[in-house]
């Protein structure tokens, strides 16, 4: 009985990058519709978004899948680079004379350029972000400004539906703890819990008066290079599951296609609408 | 054929004296070259010119010259068999240039398919693929059972005999940016899977061949679709799906 290499094998590899790839497609359409609440302009856009937010970092089953998609896009570019390591020793003695652009689309033939620098923005984006939502200790909590009086209050909401007077932190009555809990200062217990305002650090990131601009345009240009890896990726995922069928092929390819066009689009419509149209 | 004319023309082919040697490209000229001629007779035509000059001839793979045989080679400006579609070297022919051109010449490039002398690569890979798994064993002890006793959907049958038509030329290899072998092991492996005869060894068929693939150094797929595109023979990407399926059900069998 042949003995299957089944975790380094050529196909093997193929597998788990098409596997890995699919669920972060599938990632990338979840990731999209948190992101698209950015543009609503209800009056309690930021709160909606805060309070996602708060459920995408605390609700256990979200936890799960982050870590899936942690470890799908470590995996995917591990295999990425066996790959092109490999593929390169394939063929020690280049053409003198190729034309590869009568065979083969351009983001095909580059798919490891593009991946890299998908990883870079990733990386950039996590820390923009992610790590700011989990590690930071300044990050803000979500306020909201309410007429008290003829005179406009600054609150505190909290994730109880409450709000605490932010007079009161400031003079000291309650305090601030673990980056999000309010505690009585005088009997040290604690009493609310706050949201973090990653609202307010997502629009001051890309309103940023002299780095916004730029951001926002490294974004879009980020989003066109994700457009032409999924170009590539999405069909070609069922093509290493064994999924080619005559019948489906075309079902696929257009699936595919639209994908890589609508994702990346919306997703760079969203700085571009924080950038220019936020006030 | 009254659209006959002579055509003079640049090559640069590559040269190397044997498989130890380090190669390069050395430049020709080749007047009144038909272009009612086969891009073989026209390297014909040149080695006698070299010949003649008492200087080395070219060293290039042939043998049917009609386009069967999966024997002829070469990377022509560029592309595997040349710029034709679904035709091998033989039966390229020189009207697919113009006079005044300059054309590249080389051999397959892959660390699989090593330079033996000038355009000749050594291909026994694809035999030693073959060997791992490419067949269907059947006892011959004069009692063989005719092959149409066995019915065929037809269908499958047709799938099978188009995957079949793969010569084994190497130009799917040779295009591929990652030379790999896919489509040739595709077809190989389709060839059988898809007929009842072929589906008795078919677990260890897909194993052993795609291990032998993997152990004669060539890439991996990443269905960028070049090997499609340039084979000879139209062998379709569907295979390399099949191949895929038919290994993902062996290993976890």
């Amino acid at each position: 009985m042949a003995k299957s290499a089944f975790l380094k094998s050529s196909i093997a590899k193929k597998y788990w990058m098409a596997l890995t790839g699919l669920f972060l497609c599938l990632f990338l359409t979840g990731h999209l519709l948190g992101n698209l609440q950015l543009l609503s302009t209800s009056k309690d856009a930021a709160l909606h978004f805060n309070q996602y937010a708060l459920f995408m970092t605390t609700n256990p089953a979200v936890k799960i899948l982050s870590y899936l998609t942690y470890i799908s896009i470590i995996f995917h570019a591990i295999d990425g680079i066996v790959l092109t390591v490999q593929n390169r020793k394939a063929r020690p003695v280049r053409y003198v004379m190729n034309k590869p652009g009568k065979n083969t689309i351009w983001a095909s033939r580059n798919m490891a350029v593009l991946g890299t620098i998908i990883l870079v923005f990733i990386v950039t984006h996590m820390v923009s972000f992610w790590a700011r939502m989990h590690f930071d200790k300044a990050m803000p909590l979500q306020t909201i400004s309410i007429n008290a009086g003829g005179m406009p209050q600054e609150f505190y909401v909290t994730t109880d539906g409450g709000y605490i007077p932010k007079m009161q932190v400031d003079q000291g009555q309650i305090k601030i703890e673990n980056r999000t809990e309010f505690y009585d200062a005088g009997a040290n217990v604690k009493i609310k819990e706050g949201y973090k305002d990653l609202y307010k650090i997502t629009v001051a990131f890309f309103k940023q008066p002299q780095y916004g601009l730029l951001y926002t345009i490294l974004y879009v240009i980020s989003m066109v290079v994700l457009g032409f890896h999924l170009y590539h990726g999405f069909g070609s995922a069922f093509q290493s599951l064994g999924a080619n069928n005559p019948k489906y092929n075309g079902l696929i390819k257009t699936f595919g296609y639209a994908f890589a066009i609508i994702v990346p689009l919306l997703f760079a419509v969203i700085p571009v609408y924080i950038h220019f149209f936020i006030k | 054929m009254g659209s006959n004319k002579n055509i003079n023309i640049n090559l640069k082919i590559w040269r190397q004296k044997d498989a130890k040697s380090k190669g390069q490209i050395e430049t020709y000229k080749l007047d009144n070259v038909s272009t009612a001629s086969s891009f073989l007779e026209m390297l014909d035509q040149l080695n006698e010119q070299l010949i003649n000059e008492r200087k080395e001839p070219v060293a290039f793979d042939h043998d049917c010259r009609e386009g069967i045989c999966g024997m002829c080679s070469l990377y022509i400006n560029g592309q595997a068999h040349g710029p034709a579609s679904k035709v091998t070297t033989c039966q390229l022919h020189m009207r697919s240039f113009k006079d005044g051109d300059t054309i590249y010449v080389e051999p397959w490039r892959s660390k699989a398919f090593p330079v033996i002398k000038d355009l000749i690569v050594d291909r026994s890979a694809f035999d030693r693929i073959q060997q791992a798994g490419g067949f269907v064993s059947v006892n011959t002890s004069g009692r063989t059972i005719d092959a149409n006793a066995t019915p065929v959907p037809k269908h499958d049958a047709d799938r099978s005999f188009e995957a079949a038509a793969c010569i084994g030329c190497g130009a799917c290899v040779a295009s591929c940016k990652n030379g790999s072998a896919m489509l040739f092991v595709g077809a190989k492996v389709s060839q059988y899977a898809l007929l009842p005869q072929g589906k008795v060894e078919a677990t260890q068929r897909v194993l052993n061949m795609v291990r032998q693939m993997d152990e004669e150094g060539f890439g991996n797929c990443t269905n960028t679709g070049a090997c499609e595109v340039e084979c000879p023979k139209g062998i379709s990407l569907e295979n390399i799906a099949r191949m895929n399926r038919e290994y993902l059900f062996a290993s976890v069998k």
